[in-house]
Formats: structure tokens, sequence, C-alpha cells
């Protein structure tokens, strides 16, 4: 247990180096590229003064160092500046769009946890046999699509053909949620409101079976890649020779190690599905962070590109720390060993 | 590389694969002399024929101002594959070299090298573009900049842990003792050992690159119009949804089995190179 601790401080500092560097980035590209930001946020027409004005109170004036660390000061206090695009301090637009995101993406991680684990312990199960082969296709073919092209084949599908599902949106209009989290699937639960609960998770699963495809076909291979190799090792041909079941040995022994890489890969996915929920928000109108992002860029508002950035790779790099704890604590090896071992 | 083909060919997907990359390099190529209406991949108006459902004349359907969507995507296959060779052009000789320079060497310019690595793939990739795009006009060549960089820091990676395990190897080992040093270990020994995982890392990234442009033209980011592009036509049709899907199907369509082949033939190279995953 001591080492775990020990694990989560590390990856906290690491974590916190990393976001620095992050800001950095941001910042560099927000400034260094050529063009007076100024001019850019306000448009073609704007009046001299009012760059000046905008310059001012951007501290574009000073010094590239003085305007970083002023930047950094302002971060410190949760501070991103204003929004010229919806004339809000950027965090308020963050706190008020961040939950819709982050309600998609959690819900098709879970997707891509429950449908891609399987599909690879069968792909490995049934090695080299009809199985196998079909989820080798299938994991390709859903990897071989953006987010978007699913996105729309899925709606297509399951929305206009076939009208199970709503065209769009998170809950439908005639439902009034108090908002306490901004999770709408919690908020719902919270007001005691089935009939709107309902009606939010309706909404949300078309949406997260399109941002969870990719996903789920990058579980599946990998899971099945990790199986295949422990199917080699000695103590499986041993529980072959013991007579145990293949299910049970698929599921006991040769599943259980390859969990450990297969979490690794789930962490990055999260990334990449943090930026195909761009995508896939444009696509069923949902009214996330993504969306703003999209509207912020085309706007040129450059205190919200940054802040929205930067909390996608805040949230990426919390959801990392959270897997390798997991990590550590389903790792006998890590969960054991002592101070001198790691 | 008889033999690689042969193993290449051994397995019907990996064939499939490769058919499909020669085929979609070679309709890029030719689009100008295959496309029933070359003239369409600009802004071409034909009223008369506009919005037209798939048919004899166009087997594609054709788009809201009368274009024929095959010669568009024939076209736009042309901009997607050139910016992919432009971009893995130039990332994968970036990322090498700092992968090789932090693998091999090690110590503190190795740390810190990883370490702004690790910043860049800190942030999802897709993100990543978008916020340059953002900052920068959306034109072809600004979307080439931006995938790059967030490109090059993957292949940092893969030839930082590929050089890492290879330093290890005897045969560096022997280089060292005999005096060769630190340019030619890292070139000329270790390098030629990374160049299987790299290869095959390019043959998916192909895929990849074409995701990552087309979803940022989608987002109405990358290329412009009338230059045609997978992207943008998904982007523009799915307003038109369901009555004209040809607008969208088409295209996504289009993108699918070009990725697909990059994908089914990066996995056979894979088994040939006998590369992990």
């Amino acid at each position: 247990m001591a080492s775990v601790i020990g694990l989560l401080f590390r990856r906290l500092l690491i974590s916190f180096i990393v976001l620095i560097g992050v800001s950095m980035l941001i910042f560099a590209i927000a400034r260094v590229i050529p063009g007076d930001p100024a001019r850019i946020a306000l448009g073609p027409n704007a009046k001299a003064e009012q760059i000046e004005q905008l310059r001012a109170e951007m501290h574009l004036d000073e010094s590239l160092p003085v305007q970083y660390a002023q930047f950094l000061s302002d971060l410190s206090r949760g501070d991103l500046g204003t929004s010229l695009y919806t004339n809000r301090p950027v965090t308020t637009d963050i706190v008020q769009f961040l939950p819709a995101t982050l309600e998609l993406v959690f819900l098709a991680g879970l997707i891509m946890v429950l449908v891609g684990l399987p599909l690879g312990i069968l792909a490995a199960r049934y090695q080299g046999r009809w199985p196998d082969h079909l989820v080798r296709i299938l994991a390709l073919l859903t990897v071989s699509a953006p987010g978007f092209v699913w996105a729309v084949i899925l709606m297509l599908l399951f929305a206009f053909y076939l009208p199970l599902f709503p065209i769009a949106g998170r809950i439908a209009d005639i439902h009034e949620v108090q908002r306490i989290t901004g999770f709408l699937i919690i908020d719902t639960l919270l007001a005691g409101n089935v009939a709107a609960f309902g009606s939010a998770i309706h909404h949300i699963i078309l949406p997260a079976v399109a941002l969870s495809l990719s996903g789920i076909g990058q579980a599946a291979r990998l899971t099945r890649a990790n199986m295949v190799e422990t199917y080699k090792k000695p103590y499986i041909e041993m529980a072959h020779a013991y007579g145990f079941f293949p299910n049970r040995i698929a599921r006991s022994y040769a599943f259980k190690p390859s969990l450990i890489p297969s979490l690794t890969i789930i962490g990055l996915d999260f990334a990449a599905m943090l930026g195909n929920a761009f995508l896939v928000e444009a696509v069923f109108a949902w009214p996330g962070l993504s969306r703003y992002g999209v509207a912020v860029i085309l706007r040129k508002d450059l205190n919200a590109i940054m802040g929205t950035v930067l909390i996608i790779a805040l949230t990426f790099l919390i959801v990392n720390i959270i897997v390798d704890l997991l990590i550590a604590f389903l790792n006998p090896r890590i969960r054991y060993s002592t101070r001198e071992a790691s | 590389m008889i033999r690689a083909l042969r193993i290449l060919a051994s397995n019907p997907l990996s064939l499939f694969g490769l058919l499909l990359v020669v085929l979609i390099v070679l309709v890029a190529i030719l689009a100008p002399w295959i496309a029933p209406f070359p003239t369409h991949n600009g802004a071409v108006v034909d009223f008369a024929f506009a919005n037209k459902a798939p048919g004899a004349r166009n087997w594609m359907g054709t788009d809201l101002v009368g274009r024929d969507i095959f010669s568009r995507i024939l076209y736009a296959y042309q901009i997607s594959l050139t910016l992919g060779i432009v971009v893995l052009a130039i990332a994968t000789p970036i990322g090498t070299v700092v992968g090789l320079i932090a693998g091999y060497s090690g110590g503190w310019l190795g740390t810190v090298l990883m370490r702004i690595v690790d910043v860049f793939l800190s942030i999802p990739p897709l993100v990543l573009a978008i916020a340059m795009m953002g900052v920068l006009e959306p034109t072809l060549t600004n979307a080439m900049l931006a995938v790059t960089v967030m490109w090059w820091p993957w292949y940092a990676r893969l030839v930082y842990s590929v050089a890492r395990s290879e330093r290890e190897e005897g045969y560096v080992l022997a280089a060292e003792v005999i005096g060769a040093n630190t340019a030619h270990i890292t070139f000329r020994e270790i390098l030629p050992n990374c160049l299987p995982a790299i290869i095959t890392k390019m043959t998916l990234d192909m895929g990849f690159v074409i995701i990552i442009a087309s979803s940022l033209s989608f987002l109405g980011l990358g290329v412009q119009p009338p230059t045609p592009d997978l992207g943008s036509m998904v982007a523009e049709g799915a307003r038109y949804l369901p009555d004209s899907w040809w607008l969208t199907v088409f295209p996504g369509l289009a993108i699918l089995v070009a990725v697909f082949g990059f994908n089914l033939l990066g996995d056979g190279l894979r088994d040939v190179f006998g590369v992990d995953e």
C-alpha cells in the first residue's frame, strides 16, 4: 500500500511538471504564432483604439516572459480570462460546458471497456478460428473511420431510417432539470425524475456509441494480442493439463495478466475520445465543451481556446493518474512491493 | 523483399489491403484522366444537375451545386494522400532523431527530450491540431503544419523505446568496444534495427493522418472549399440528411475504404517484420 501512495506522489509530481510544459506549449501556440492576437480577435474592421485597449487588457505590450508569468499567475487563481465569444469568464463557460462532454466521454469509455475487452477475450479464446477473424476485421473496420463518419452512419440508420433514438440534443425539451452537477444523468436521478432520466439516457446512447466505436476496436485488438502471448506461457498449458474448461482458462488465467496493458491503452483511448468528442458533438448537436471549442476557434477567441485546451489536457492527465493507480493496485508486484524493490 | 512479399501475400487480408492501397494511390494519381467530370474539382456550378441521387450519369450523385461526387472523391484522395505523405515525411525523421538521441544517450538530455515529448502527448492528438488551426489560417499548408507538430512525438516515443532495448544488445556493445563514435552507433547500428517498427507505424499512420486531416476539415479548420476534401464534403452534406444521403455517405465511405486499406496493409507488415503492437 505504501508503494502505491509513493507512486501516486511521483505521478502527481510528474503530471505537474508536464502540466507546466503544456501551459508553455499552449502559450506558445497562442502568442508566438505570427499575427497580433488582439487584431485577430477583433477582426479586420476594428478601430486602432479598440485594438490598443484589448492589447493592454491581454498584456500584449509586455515582453513574452512577463506575459507568460501573468498567464500563470492568473491561471493559479483559476482565472482564464474573458471569452470574446460569450463575454463571460472562460472558467464559467468551461464549468457550464465540460460536464456534458465528460458525461459523453465517460459513457463511451464504459461501453468501450464492456464491449471491447470481451470481444478481445473471445478472439483470443477462439484464436485462428472464425470468431477471431470476425473480431479482427470488425476491430480494424471501427478504427478505420473518424468519429464523425460513424456518427453520421449511426444517425442515418438508427435515428432516421429506424427512428429508435433522437437526432440531436441531450434531453427532451419538456423536462426541466435543476443543474446540480451538470451531469444530466446524475442530476435527473438526484431530482428523482425518472422520465427525465430516461430521456437523458435515450439521448446519450447514439453519440456515446459513435464515440466509443474506434476505442472498442483498439481495446479488442490489444486484449487479443496480449492474451495470445499469455496463452503461450507454460502455466496455461498446465491449466489445460489439469483439465480446466477453456472458458475458465480464458477468463481467469489468460485474461488477468493482459488486463494491465489493456488498461494503459484504455487511458490513451480516453485521450483520443476527448478529441473525437469534437466530431461527435458536432454531428449530434451535443451542447458540450467541444461545440464551445469549435465556436471559439472560428471566432479566434484566444483566451477561450487556451482555456479549453488546458482543461482537456488536465482532464487527460487526471484520468492517466487514475489509470496508473488502478494498474498499481491490480498488479501484485507493485501492490506488495517493498520500498527496496521499487 | 521477395520473402516479405510472399509472407504478405500469404494472408488474404493483407493482400486485400495492399490491393486497396495500390488502387487508391492509382485513382488519386490518375484522377484528371479517369474522373468522369474532371473540371468538378473546383468552383464549378451546374444547377441543372444539382443534388441528384446516384444514377447512370453520376454514380455517386451530385452535390448541391451539381458537381459529380465521384469525381470530387477522386480529387479529394489526391489531397489526403499528399497531406499524409508530407506530414509523415517531416514528422518521422524529426521524431526518429529525437527518439534515437534520447534512447541511446539517455542521461539528462534524454530525460529532457522525453519530457518535452510527454508534454505534446498529454494533449489529445486531435485537440492539439484543432488548437493550432484555431490560431492559424485554415489552408492546406497550415493543416500539414498542425498535423506534423502533433505527430512527431509519437515517433520519438516509438524509436526511444526500441533504441532503449537495442542499446543493451551485444552488437552495440561490440561497436562501443571497437571504439565506434556515438553518431556511428546511433545512426548506422541502432537506426537500421528501428526501421521495421518505423515502417510499420508509417503505413498504419497514413490511415490515421487521413482521419485527423479529414476531421480538421470536417470542423471547417482544414482545406477550404472549393478544393474537394472528404471531411468537408461530409460536413456539408450532414445538414441534408436523411434525404440527400449520398452527399455524406459516399465521402464517409471513401475515408473508411482508404484508411481500412492502410490498416490492413500495416497489420500485414507487422506480421512480416514481427513487430509488436
